[in-house]
């Protein structure tokens, strides 16, 4: 440790250097060397353990990493995947629909005309039960329903 | 004999119908700009104001129209009166419009929901140029959220007259959002009814995990302190007092025939008024909620570009005066500065063109509303938080339900007036006319999905409702009460739910609110008369 000068002292650690080609005792030329450490760029920094951000070399830009590109973009697999749930219970729904409203249709010719109001009533009120008082007369007179309605609160 | 109305399950279902209506994208991305122009915590003086002066009384309004005539905007009207009916005609067209341009926010959610499920998020990052030694010089000079939005989802043309062809990624979006809400709407009130329950709540348990999250990042505190500082000077602005008007008339969504709609399905003995209080003061409360949220986001976001800033500035300088590494730090940036240009001036006046001013109040004080807010401003705060795929699904998520929410409530007032009407309803079967709305919205939607749909979209967005709404409004609420006799509908809300009508009701049906509706109106034809040519904000790729 005795035997090391420094001269030029910055406070950054920093260092000029050239490569020698011993077999025909010349400098290479800068080009190429510029070339080969941007080549293996990667090697030198792992070896003084540092990176693009803490070694630089002048005058050779870093090359950035690219990023990763998929064969097939992600967006499009959760995208088909989400747009054939939404499309099968579309279809389910509409189905169901329209067997619903085959068996309605069928209905009337088979039963009495009452029996099918007040069926009609159940399944559209979405289970809230019949006021008895219309399920007992049978038919259900449009004026007075709304007076009906009236005395319901009570 | 006619078919007895389809009505709610349970009147929960009705209040959480209108609850995920009036909540929607309006409370997220207009409230906190609003709340920032006007002053922060002093803005909320004339929003409450407001509030209890012009929303809880219309909202009633329209509730208890709805209730009473029970029928869709354009039988309700004609109820009213015959020569009438041209307002709901007119609701149903101007929620015709609505629904045209507003699914297209949800096919931007959709969008970057399933673009959130990479590492990294493609926003985060630039692309690389060509000979791969940087990025891509439009990225490099706006930020790499901007370029992800107007450059990958937009595909944006420098002017409006430049229309460019129909971007196939947004396309196959909006189709996606369209097929969804047709999906809600399908069976009526039956599938809308449950629906609801997860549009209206699960955007608070998102907003909750945002709040606790947002808290805890580090700079929230100063975009709160910013946010809540009272300007109080900003109370006599008129300008405050008008777009909190503003605010609560369209957050609420009045006008456009849907609060008329969700109350038809209602039993005739239900307590509107109960209903309309909680609605106005949750959705208010919504938007306070969601302020909060993004004023903590905001004061992330800010401390981090400011910290960014400061460390680029140290590293310029550490770069050019070979100075020790650590040397420079943000406490002694200012000293240090002043002692280099001392010591070396020549070499510091090469360096000082390149140094910014770094302060975190201009950071703090881009406001930003609209699209720009939930695209981009959200999306840079999300890529520097840890685990951000997770917040980035979170957020898209809940955005999601709050747009599809509002669809609901949108397409169920152009539906409503169609199947009330015999002649149609004769012919189509309910899903049909469904199916045909839905159709034709996405057709004319492609328009928004071209390079220059964003500028038609801003355009929709701005001039598409507000002055039609205000006079619609205004003749509803003057025909309720000198046509069809604000006594008369007083008798009649007390046969149909037991209470009586309450003093303060018809105060404010009978002069306040169409006074401020009038001002209101007379305020945005002048703004529009005096401000001459209308202009437009472009994103030019060349600059």
């Amino acid at each position: 440790i005795s035997h090391v000068l420094l001269c030029n002292v910055t406070q950054r650690v920093s260092f000029w250097f050239v490569v020698t080609d011993p077999s025909r005792n010349h400098t290479l030329p800068a080009v190429e060397v510029q070339s080969a450490i941007r080549m293996n760029r990667n090697r030198i920094n792992n070896a003084f353990f540092l990176n693009d951000q803490t070694l630089e070399f002048l005058r050779i830009p870093s090359t950035l990493a690219p990023p990763t590109d998929p064969s097939v973009p992600i967006w499009i697999i959760i995208f088909g995947v989400i747009f054939c749930i939404v499309l099968v219970a579309t279809m389910l729904l509409i189905f169901s629909g329209i067997r619903q409203h085959r068996r309605k249709n069928k209905g009337p010719s088979e039963m009495e005309d009452s029996e099918d109001k007040c069926e009609n009533v159940i399944t559209i009120e979405n289970g809230i039960p019949c006021d008895p008082l219309d399920m007992k007369g049978g038919h259900i007179n449009d004026a007075f329903v709304t007076e009906d309605e009236r005395l319901t609160p009570l | 004999m006619e078919k007895t109305r389809p009505l709610w399950a349970t009147p929960l279902q009705f209040v959480f119908a209108c609850i995920s209506y009036a909540v929607g994208l309006g409370n997220v991305w207009r409230f906190p700009y609003l709340c920032q122009m006007y002053g922060g915590g002093s803005f909320l003086v004339p929003y409450i104001i407001m509030l209890v002066v012009e929303g809880m009384p219309l909202l009633y309004l329209e509730l208890a129209v709805g209730q009473r005539m029970r029928q869709g905007s354009i039988g309700a009207w004609r109820t009213v009166s015959p020569y009438l009916s041209g307002v709901g005609v007119a609701s149903v067209v101007v929620s015709f419009f609505l629904c045209m341009y507003y699914n297209v926010v949800n096919a931007w959610a959709f969008w970057y929901l399933f673009h959130s499920f990479q590492d990294p998020l493609p926003w985060s990052v630039c692309p690389l140029n060509g000979n791969r030694t940087g990025y891509i010089e439009e990225c490099e000079k706006a930020s790499s959220t901007q370029y992800f939005w107007y450059r990958k989802t937009l595909n944006i043309s420098p002017s409006i007259q430049e229309s460019g062809a129909v971007q196939w990624e947004p396309a196959l979006c909006l189709i996606l959002a369209w097929l969804v809400v047709y999906l809600c709407i399908l069976r009526g009130t039956e599938s809308t009814g449950k629906v609801v329950y997860f549009t209206a709540l699960l955007p608070y348990c998102v907003l909750i995990i945002y709040l606790v999250r947002g808290l805890t990042l580090h700079g929230a505190t100063n975009g709160l302190a910013y946010m809540f500082t009272p300007k109080m000077e900003q109370l006599a602005n008129p300008k405050a007092w008008i777009n909190a008007a503003t605010q609560i008339f369209f957050s609420l969504g009045l006008g456009f025939g849907s609060l008329i709609a969700f109350a038809s399905y209602n039993e005739p003995s239900n307590n509107c008024q109960k209903h309309a209080i909680i609605v106005s003061i949750i959705n208010s409360s919504t938007s306070i909620f969601a302020s909060i949220v993004t004023f903590s986001i905001y004061g992330f976001k800010a401390t981090f570009n400011y910290e960014s800033c400061l460390n680029k500035v140290i590293l310029l300088l550490t770069n050019s005066f070979d100075l020790e590494d650590g040397f420079l730090t943000a406490n002694n940036l200012e000293q240090v500065k002043d002692y280099l240009a001392s010591a070396y001036p020549s070499k510091y006046s090469e360096v000082f063109p390149q140094i910014k001013n770094c302060s975190l109040e201009t950071e703090l004080e881009t406001a930003v509303q609209g699209t720009g807010l939930a695209f981009i401003v959200y999306t840079e705060a999300i890529k520097n938080m840890e685990v951000s795929q997770l917040w980035s699904v979170l957020y898209f998520f809940m955005l999601l339900l709050l747009g599809i929410g509002s669809m609901l409530g949108n397409t169920a007032a152009i539906l409503t007036p169609l199947t009330d009407s015999k002649v149609i309803s004769s012919y189509l079967p309910k899903e049909a006319i469904s199916g045909l709305v839905c159709l034709a919205n996405c057709a004319i939607g492609m328009l928004f999905t071209m390079e220059a749909g964003s500028y038609w979209f801003d355009i929709f967005n701005d001039y598409a409702a507000t002055l039609s709404l205000l006079l619609i409004v205004l003749a509803e609420t003057v025909a309720v009460c000198y046509l069809y006799g604000l006594s008369r509908f007083e008798s009649d809300l007390k046969a149909m739910t037991g209470r009586a009508l309450n003093w303060y009701w018809k105060a404010m049906w009978g002069g306040v609110s169409p006074l401020l509706i009038i001002s209101l109106f007379i305020f945005y034809l002048s703004d529009y008369i005096t401000t001459g040519t209308l202009r437009y904000q472009a994103w030019d790729a060349a600059q």
